[in-house]
């Protein structure tokens, strides 16, 4: 039974890399416009998590994984195309990793590999995406200078312009704001709870505190095991488990 | 000891070093130009030698040799490249793959005249090619692999892993990723590569001696299938070979040879510099 409300639903999903176990016996499901936070320390299995959601996993070489996840009801690993998975999962990383291209080009790179070439189809995708994410208005005059003078916050934005420009389904983020100043780190709170309208998001975070103000469900990861998943209010208030309160409330981490 | 004085003894030391590793590639290079510039004109680089050869010009040789170079090149790079692409790319690390690497490591240390008895038995001989500046272009061209490979895969490698975790999360596909994301930022070093092969190719005689170089010609080539005149080998002839060659001559041609050389490595350095100021991450 999948719940139809259900983006993704995650099925007694393992992953090994090698001999090590770094996510056990997932079951999960992530529904459709929400923001699903994933908090825990340090290797608990959250990267490996988001990983698995559009393949990048695949290109660990040691990796194997079990179980089965669904996009929409559809298996990610038989039903669709890796190309296809990845532009519908789109991932925002923990470093703004622009390409070292134009502004330009790095916001229609999905695009142009899917052969689009249309330059007017190009521009709206452009404009469209860098508005979205909130910089249109600081780079409109300059979208063909490298994309490598924007200041981390601007460039993380970029990132998010860049799988907005695919007009994917879900966005995944892996400790978004981990290296920016508070007021980058603001806005790009902000933009996720407007984008969320639009996209189911999956935020992996490292910062409780942002979990707690951005989240509508939170999970607690650690050594690779699920401990609960709950509403983010009621995690914060009244965890299930004694481990999730000792994490929250700074005891370990 | 002071560490001063220590300190000023080991730079001294370091200093002479350095000079004693120049010094004779100066000496070289004066002696050339002192020996040789003499003989350069517009007649010895552009006409034919004369009367058995110690008169007249050296053209047929610079062409031959530039023919030789430009077919190596066009023969090594891509093949090289295209190899190197696997390796890095797609290869996984098995033992297959490492003895692959070894084998390319190796091959750069094989002396040139066995590239060249290779070059006689496989495309003189076996493919009916001749003594022809296709065999000669072949034989460098191979002898050139290994270092267009190794500098390659280099190059390859040295692009961040992180440009192809993006553009593969786009929804590229591996293809697309090296052709967009890779390929581009490595050309300066795949570029470098191609010099040291380029000056390599220029220079050697071994390989050319059994597969294309012609002691004497009367008249340019006129096909891929026609031997040549080449440089490296015209030296060595008219240095040990025909009595009576004037000293400027001999050296005149070892300074075209080795300004040739530098020319072509001129233009490729111009062309990688031109790739390296559009790059920066």
């Amino acid at each position: 039974m999948v719940d139809p409300a259900a983006k993704f639903s995650i099925r007694a999903f393992h992953v090994h890399y090698g001999q090590f176990s770094a996510l056990r016996d997932l079951n999960l499901e992530i529904l459709a416009n929400e923001i699903f936070t994933v908090i825990g320390p340090a290797n608990s299995g959250k990267t490996t998590f988001l990983h698995s959601l559009n393949r990048l996993i695949d290109l660990v070489p040691v990796s194997r994984c079990r179980g089965e996840i669904s996009l929409d009801g559809i298996d990610i690993r038989r039903g669709l195309e890796i190309e296809v998975l990845r532009r519908k999962v789109g991932i925002v990383f923990a470093l703004p990793l622009p390409l070292p291209i134009s502004i330009f080009e790095n916001v229609v790179y999905g695009l142009r590999m899917q052969g689009i070439r249309d330059p007017r189809r190009l521009n709206e995708a452009v404009e469209r995406s860098l508005r979205e994410s909130y910089l249109w208005e600081e780079v409109k005059d300059r979208l063909r200078t490298p994309a490598m003078n924007l200041s981390g916050g601007q460039q993380q934005r970029l990132c998010m312009a860049r799988i907005l420009a695919g007009q994917p389904d879900v966005l995944l983020f892996d400790e978004p704001t981990s290296g920016l100043d508070p007021i980058s780190t603001a806005r790009i709170e902000e933009t996720l709870l407007i984008l969320k309208k639009k996209y189911t998001i999956v935020l992996v975070t490292n910062n409780v505190a942002q979990a707690a103000r951005v989240g509508d469900r939170t999970a607690f990861f650690l050594m690779g095991d699920m401990i609960e998943v709950s509403d983010t209010g009621k995690m914060f208030t009244t965890p299930a488990d004694q481990r999730t309160s000792d994490y929250i409330t700074g005891k370990f981490g | 000891m002071k560490p001063r004085l220590a300190q000023k003894i080991a730079f001294a030391f370091l200093l002479l070093a350095t000079l004693l590793v120049v010094l004779p590639v100066l000496v070289i290079l004066l002696i050339i130009v002192a020996k040789g510039a003499s003989a350069i004109s517009w007649d010895f680089l552009f006409s034919m030698p004369r009367d058995g050869m110690t008169a007249g010009g050296i053209f047929p040789a610079i062409l031959g040799t530039l023919y030789l170079v430009i077919g190596a090149i066009i023969f090594a790079v891509p093949l090289g490249v295209m190899a190197a692409v696997y390796l890095v790319e797609y290869s996984s690390d098995n033992w297959l793959s490492r003895l692959v690497k070894l084998s390319i490591v190796n091959l750069a240390g094989v002396p040139s005249v066995v590239y060249g008895l290779f070059g006689l038995g496989i495309f003189v001989t076996f493919f009916r090619f001749g003594a022809s500046i296709l065999s000669g272009s072949l034989t460098l061209g191979i002898m050139i692999l290994p270092v267009i490979i190794t500098s390659s895969r280099e190059a390859l490698e040295s692009v961040p892993r992180h440009f192809r975790t993006v553009s593969l999360s786009l929804g590229a596909s591996r293809w697309q990723t090296i052709r967009h994301s890779v390929l581009p930022h490595a050309l300066p070093g795949i570029l470098t590569g191609m010099i040291l092969g380029l000056g390599r190719a220029a220079g050697e005689t071994a390989p050319i001696l059994f597969t294309v170089a012609a002691f004497y010609l009367p008249r340019l080539p006129q096909s891929v299938f026609d031997q040549t005149m080449a440089l490296p080998y015209h030296l060595y002839v008219i240095s040990t070979q025909v009595p009576g060659i004037a000293e400027n001559v001999r050296y005149g041609t070892a300074l075209v040879l080795l300004s040739l050389v530098l020319l072509l490595n001129l233009a490729a350095i111009l062309i990688r510099s031109r790739f390296r100021r559009k790059k920066k991450w």
